[in-house]
């Protein structure tokens, strides 16, 4: 293993994430309070609980996720993305370096990132609302999770992205539906049967489901299932990544 | 044991197109090699494979003895890169870039040498700065220290001196022969023919993605050069003298010089018969002098006849 070129991935990426330190930081920070606004304060002052949980705290891990999602899908897509777009990749690709490695420095940057406006929009929403945490070893495992597994898709993305508007195409045509579908702000149960049944098609669910339960001990879904979910998306990008590797698929020619 | 060896090597793009078809080529360890040719004969493409960016389709290659696709982590450790288009990552500081290039390829930080390097290319005022500030030319320097970053024992420059100014090109033609007297191997890619001449110990002509020759410099231009005999005259002439007709001389314009094209390598040149035979014409001599066509000539005549024969083929 060439771990100084992880490291070095690692850095540089992250440098570009302290260059826009400010933006990283007030961003969510900004939009999660308005997301507590109008949903914890105007809209969920006329739902009184749900799941014995104030409506409040029921929408926070639901936002975590919504942030932790879609920012480290777009950081490790673009990540991957901009050299391949201004021409650097070419000093990637003679490197001694493998694709794992190459991965490791990319994903690990996407993800530390997304971890880090995580931890930022649950202060922030610490501020707003009383937060217990029930299960605090399964919630730092999700949140670690989901921020890996995300950030490795945002990676195959970005490998297979020929331009800006395909990087763009499947974060906002594909999960952001399915993540505010996912039940970040309401729980399934509140569902007509109907789309109770096909809510359950939608992998975001079983994600924000077993993250609530590390919170309030409630869950949409059976924990297991939650688990075995994050855990298959993990695999499957891995797996991914894996072909991408062994075929050089539009990276190397 | 060649630093680079080069065996059947083609490269079928996915369209199709056959950049290289069957190259060959031994490159010796603390060599300059200078690959001429003109655009889109296959130089980069070659480039690329060597580095490891394209996949050979065929054939193989060792850099230092490792096969650049089986052992690619000690190949690639070997080699240095500054590719022809200017690449760089617009935002970050020149200083940052540079260390990157160096972890990247496996070396431990060394702020000394990274300084030593930056300074060498006249960059270390400008460490600080961020690479989109810079101008073409220091853009291109940060490339070549980028490159040096990592202690290459190979160097691929790829187009070096593609719109370049004169102080450049004089310091990267400098950091040249410093990284020559280290021992490094190098190999650029030109079609600036004066370029090659200037630089290389050896010169390899590739065309349509084949090499069509490789040579010392020195050598090639004495075996492939016509020298040229001037012969100045004291009285202008109008015409070359009939007795003269056999030599197939040139007259200049103003009728003042008589040129005699020769072949310095042949065993009779012709210049002693044709030196007696012009005081018999009634010519007085007052001046002689010879010239070695340019390896421009040479390539011109490789390329353009390699065309011809490619013509005839089809035709």
């Amino acid at each position: 293993m060439n771990w100084q070129a992880v490291v070095s991935i690692y850095r540089f990426e992250m440098a570009r994430f302290f260059r826009t330190l400010a933006q990283s930081f007030i961003s969510p920070v900004l939009s999660t309070s308005l997301y507590f606004v109008v949903f914890g304060t105007a809209i969920g002052s006329r739902i009184a609980e749900v799941e014995g949980v104030s409506y409040g705290a029921f929408i926070v891990p639901g936002l975590i996720m919504l942030s932790v999602m879609t920012q480290a899908l777009s950081n490790a897509s673009f990540g991957i993305y901009f050299p391949k777009f201004i021409g650097t990749i070419f000093e990637l690709l003679s490197a001694p370096v493998n694709f794992l490695e190459i991965v490791l420095g990319y994903v690990g940057a996407a993800a530390t990132k997304a971890l880090f406006i995580g931890v930022v929009i649950l202060a922030t929403s610490a501020l707003f609302v009383d937060l217990s945490i029930a299960h605090p070893l399964a919630m730092i495992l999700f949140l670690v999770l989901t921020c890996i597994s995300f950030s490795l898709f945002g990676f195959i993305i970005g490998i297979w992205a020929k331009n800006f508007e395909q990087l763009q195409l499947i974060p906002l045509l594909v999960v952001t539906p399915l993540v505010f579908l996912g039940g970040a702000f309401y729980s399934i149960a509140m569902l007509p049967p109907v789309w109770q049944i096909i809510t359950k098609f939608n992998p975001v669910v079983y994600l924000i489901s077993g993250f609530r339960w590390s919170f309030f001990g409630v869950a949409d879904v059976p924990i297991v299932t939650s688990l075995l979910a994050i855990g298959g998306f993990t695999a499957l990008c891995l797996g991914a990544i894996w072909w991408i590797f062994k075929t050089g698929w539009r990276i190397r020619q | 044991m060649a630093m680079v060896n080069i065996r059947d090597l083609r490269k079928v793009y996915e369209g199709g197109f056959e950049a290289l078809k069957g190259v060959s080529l031994d490159i010796e360890e603390g060599e300059i090699l200078a690959l001429l040719g003109p655009n889109g004969a296959g130089k980069t493409t070659l480039i690329s494979t060597i580095c490891g960016i394209t996949l050979p389709s065929s054939g193989r290659i060792e850099v230092g003895g490792h096969d650049v696709v089986d052992d690619y982590r000690q190949a690639r450790n070997l080699i240095g890169l500054v590719p022809q288009e200017i690449n760089l990552e617009p935002f970050e500081k020149v200083l940052n870039t540079v260390r990157f290039s160096r972890g990247l390829f496996g070396k431990p930080r060394d702020d000394a040498f990274v300084e030593q390097v930056l300074r060498k290319l006249s960059l270390w005022e400008k460490r600080d700065s961020r690479v989109m500030e810079l101008s073409g030319g220091m853009k291109r320097r940060v490339l070549i220290a980028k490159a040096l970053s990592h202690e290459p024992r190979v160097l691929f420059l790829d187009e070096p001196t593609a719109g370049v100014d004169v102080e450049l090109r004089r310091d990267m033609w400098e950091t040249v022969e410093e990284l020559k007297r280290d021992g490094v191997t190098i190999i650029l890619t030109t079609h600036y023919i004066e370029e090659a001449e200037e630089i290389a110990d050896r010169i390899g002509v590739i065309n349509g993605g084949e090499i069509l020759l490789v040579e010392e410099k020195e050598a090639l231009m004495a075996r492939m050069g016509q020298k040229e005999l001037h012969v100045e005259l004291t009285d202008a002439l109008d015409s070359v003298p009939e007795s003269l007709s056999s030599y197939d001389l040139k007259l200049s314009e103003d009728g003042q010089t008589l040129i005699y094209t020769f072949d310095a390598k042949a065993d009779r040149t012709g210049i002693g018969r044709l030196m007696a035979a012009m005081p018999e014409a009634g010519l007085k001599v007052c001046d002689v002098n010879t010239t070695q066509s340019s390896l421009e000539d040479i390539f011109v005549g490789l390329v353009h006849g390699q065309d011809k024969t490619e013509e005839e083929q089809v035709a």
